[in-house]
């Protein structure tokens, strides 16, 4: 893991731990539901305290997303919304905010399509930081990690609760930036209990990963009280995206300044969740 | 050179296969590879689903010689594996029966699976009834309307048919939705995947259940003559009914394979599904293959006149067999193929299916460019009653109703 010293992702998550605090990442898809209030909408997590942006690119058939986010996918492809719009995003995100981790969570195909290699220089030149690929499993990942290797991007995987100790110990050798862990048995989206499995798996994935490989906890997550109990079990970071969405979804005037607000209020709720005490 | 038998190699047919999925699937998926292995050549297993293939669907299957469209056409022998006669009308039986009796072994008792035109999702409704488990079937809602009388049959054999709205509301999205409820209801949920693709181990199981297509031929012809076939030919939506019918011959190079894909309104139209011959490399449900994208790597919109064919991606084996010109893969337009269906109802008094009748197209075109002294067969995959309302359809809208 030591060749990502300089990643701002690395960075990010020292900082967290000197100040004793739980990152927040939060989840938005490029380019919806239009890029100019998609740029607003990022300014207002940043300003409500996000720790790390994760931007979404929508591909087709997005097989572990649930509705929400299926549809939001959906709608921005309706609309246009190509990989080289959401670059565009991370370029001028990356303008207004130099140190913020940026991921890039899509699909393979969305890569494969252009080369892994060209579309990961594209990306990186861009200002990113990482990617998570929900479909990128270990056994395939071969060319991904030697481009992510070389051009000290974040290889984000991703373990499940079904997932044994063996594969999880294999997944934390090659998994830069941090960890996923899937809290659910499901695809993304909110839920409104937190299962024992959940917790356990937690448990038992930090315990594996000997504090050399930060934790994060996504798929589900929408309130303070979770984030709570996610970072109490051994999370160091909560990923936060569906809930975010339904936010943006509920905006139904129009109002940019009434949803700015809000979207700032509600992160930073998450992120005073986020503060030892 | 390696036997072409062998297949895949660590999960993979040259660079395509592999698994390419979220990563809750993991264990299942290497449970099912496990349990696959354990048992394929397990003489009870595969007692018993002889016993199902044989007294439950009707296998053998004859191989017809279509004598009547040989005379019409002129030149080489057709021949058809009558596929369309297996119980449930069409190949897909097979595949539904062993996948359904390998899932009771493991101890699962839901089923799911997606369906297009409606035929993989009956023959698992019919398999499930008559094994005693539990079916779901998702079919998108565009593909409900197209074929509803195969809605009401999955219906009638018990099954839960979940319309799907998402995407393109057709076979992609059905897939899509059905590989959602696995990855929700993985402990006790197995996906019967309707043909050869998605990830490893699944094109090979299904090509697996489907061999007994190619092992039967080989066995009749011996009964007629000889020689082995001089060219083979079969639809590819997902691949399923050709992949079971060229295995057996992959390794004898006297057998010309040939594939045929939907040309849907004609390539340059665009509205197509013609993914061997026009696709480009990309990954999608689990598997590196060809798919039908755009620049950018979204999946395109297919058409096909035939809900069976209407696929953007195909089994990663026959990628395979393309790159190293073992096999040759070509198109028929919806207009060809509606010509071949009405042509083998009146010629020999068998209705094809839309997707077969794609075969029966390039085979007549085919034979007429062979000695006599040749022969060629065609894989019936399956019969044309689910078509009829298409086909009235399609007549109207683009021939005006005539004929
Ligand atoms: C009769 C028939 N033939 C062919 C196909 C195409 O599938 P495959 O290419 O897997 O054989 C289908 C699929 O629904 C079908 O119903």
């Amino acid at each position: 893991m030591s060749h990502l010293l300089n990643n701002r992702i690395e960075k990010k998550f020292c900082e967290l731990k000197l100040k004793k605090q739980k990152g927040l990442i939060c989840y938005v898809m490029g380019g919806y539901p239009d890029p100019k209030t998609n740029e607003k909408i990022i300014s207002s997590i940043v300003d409500g305290g996000a720790d790390i942006i994760e931007i979404g690119i929508p591909f087709s058939d997005p097989i572990a997303d649930g509705p929400i986010i299926q549809e939001a996918s959906f709608r921005a492809l309706q609309n246009g919304i190509n990989p080289d719009i959401c670059l565009n995003l991370i370029r001028k995100t990356r303008k207004t905010y130099p140190d913020i981790p940026i991921l890039i969570m899509t699909y393979s195909n969305i890569l494969q399509r252009k080369g892994f290699k060209k579309f990961m220089e594209t990306a990186k030149d861009a200002g990113t930081d990482g990617f998570i690929l929900p479909d990128m499993t270990i056994e395939e990942s071969k060319e991904y990690l030697e481009y992510s290797k070389k051009l000290e991007l974040a290889s984000v995987f991703l373990v499940a609760p079904n997932t044994s100790n063996f594969r999880i110990k294999k997944t934390l050798d090659v998994s830069t930036g941090f960890v996923y862990v899937v809290s659910v048995y499901g695809t993304t989206g909110m839920r409104n209990s937190i299962n024992k499995y959940t917790l356990n798996a937690i448990k038992n994935i930090k315990k594996l990963s000997s504090n050399r490989t930060n934790i994060s906890v996504g798929f589900g997550i929408s309130t303070p009280d979770q984030v709570k109990l996610m970072s109490n079990f051994g999370a160091d970071a909560v990923i936060v995206g569906s809930a975010i969405i339904q936010i943006i979804n509920s905006n139904k005037d129009n109002n940019i300044h009434q949803l700015q607000n809000k979207l700032k209020n509600y992160v930073t709720t998450l992120k005073d969740a986020c503060y030892d005490r | 050179m390696t036997n072409l038998q062998e297949f895949p190699i660590a999960g993979k047919y040259g660079r395509y296969g592999g698994k390419y999925i979220p990563e809750t699937l993991i264990p299942a998926i290497n449970e099912l590879e496990d349990a696959y292995i354990k048992i394929r050549n397990n003489p009870k297993f595969k007692r018993e689903l002889n016993y199902y293939l044989q007294n439950y669907a009707g296998r053998p299957t004859p191989l017809y010689f279509a004598k009547n469209l040989t005379d019409y056409v002129g030149g080489a022998k057709i021949y058809l594996k009558r596929e369309d006669l297996l119980h449930g009308g069409a190949h897909k039986t097979n595949n539904c029966l062993g996948q359904c009796l390998l899932a009771k072994k493991m101890g699962k008792k839901r089923i799911i699976a997606e369906t297009g035109a409606g035929q993989h999702g009956v023959g698992t409704a019919m398999a499930a009834a008559v094994l005693g488990l539990k079916a779901e079937i998702y079919m998108g809602s565009i593909d409900i309307e197209r074929q509803k009388l195969n809605l009401f049959r999955m219906e009638l054999l018990g099954a839960k048919v979940h319309s799907v709205n998402t995407g393109t509301k057709t076979l992609k999205d059905a897939i899509n939705e059905a590989l959602r409820d696995w990855i929700t209801n993985v402990k006790d949920t197995y996906y019967l995947i309707g043909s050869v693709v998605g990830p490893h181990p699944y094109p090979m199981i299904v090509r697996d259940f489907q061999r007994v297509i190619g092992e039967e031929i080989k066995s009749q012809l011996k009964d007629i003559s000889t020689r082995s076939p001089d060219a083979l030919v079969c639809c590819v939506g997902g691949g399923s009914n050709a992949m079971g019918t060229f295995f057996p011959f992959l390794d004898d190079d006297t057998v010309s394979l040939y594939g045929v894909e939907a040309g849907g309104l004609g390539i340059r139209t665009g509205k197509h599904s013609a993914t061997l011959k026009v696709g480009s490399e990309g990954i999608l449900h689990g598997m590196r293959t060809y798919l039908l994208q755009d620049e950018y790597g979204q999946i395109n919109d297919t058409h096909s006149i035939s809900a069976g064919l209407d696929y953007p991606g195909v089994g990663p084996q026959h990628v395979h067999l393309k790159n190293i010109q073992r096999a040759e893969y070509v198109t028929c337009n919806d207009n060809a193929a509606l010509d071949a269906f009405f042509k083998l109802s009146r010629l020999e008094g068998i209705i094809p299916a839309l997707e077969s009748s794609h075969a029966v197209s390039y085979a007549m075109k085919l034979a007429k460019k062979m000695r006599a002294d040749q022969n060629i067969i065609v894989t019936l995959s399956g019969r044309g009653d689910k078509d009829i309302d298409q086909v009235i359809n399609f007549r109207k809208k683009y021939i005006g109703g005539s004929k």
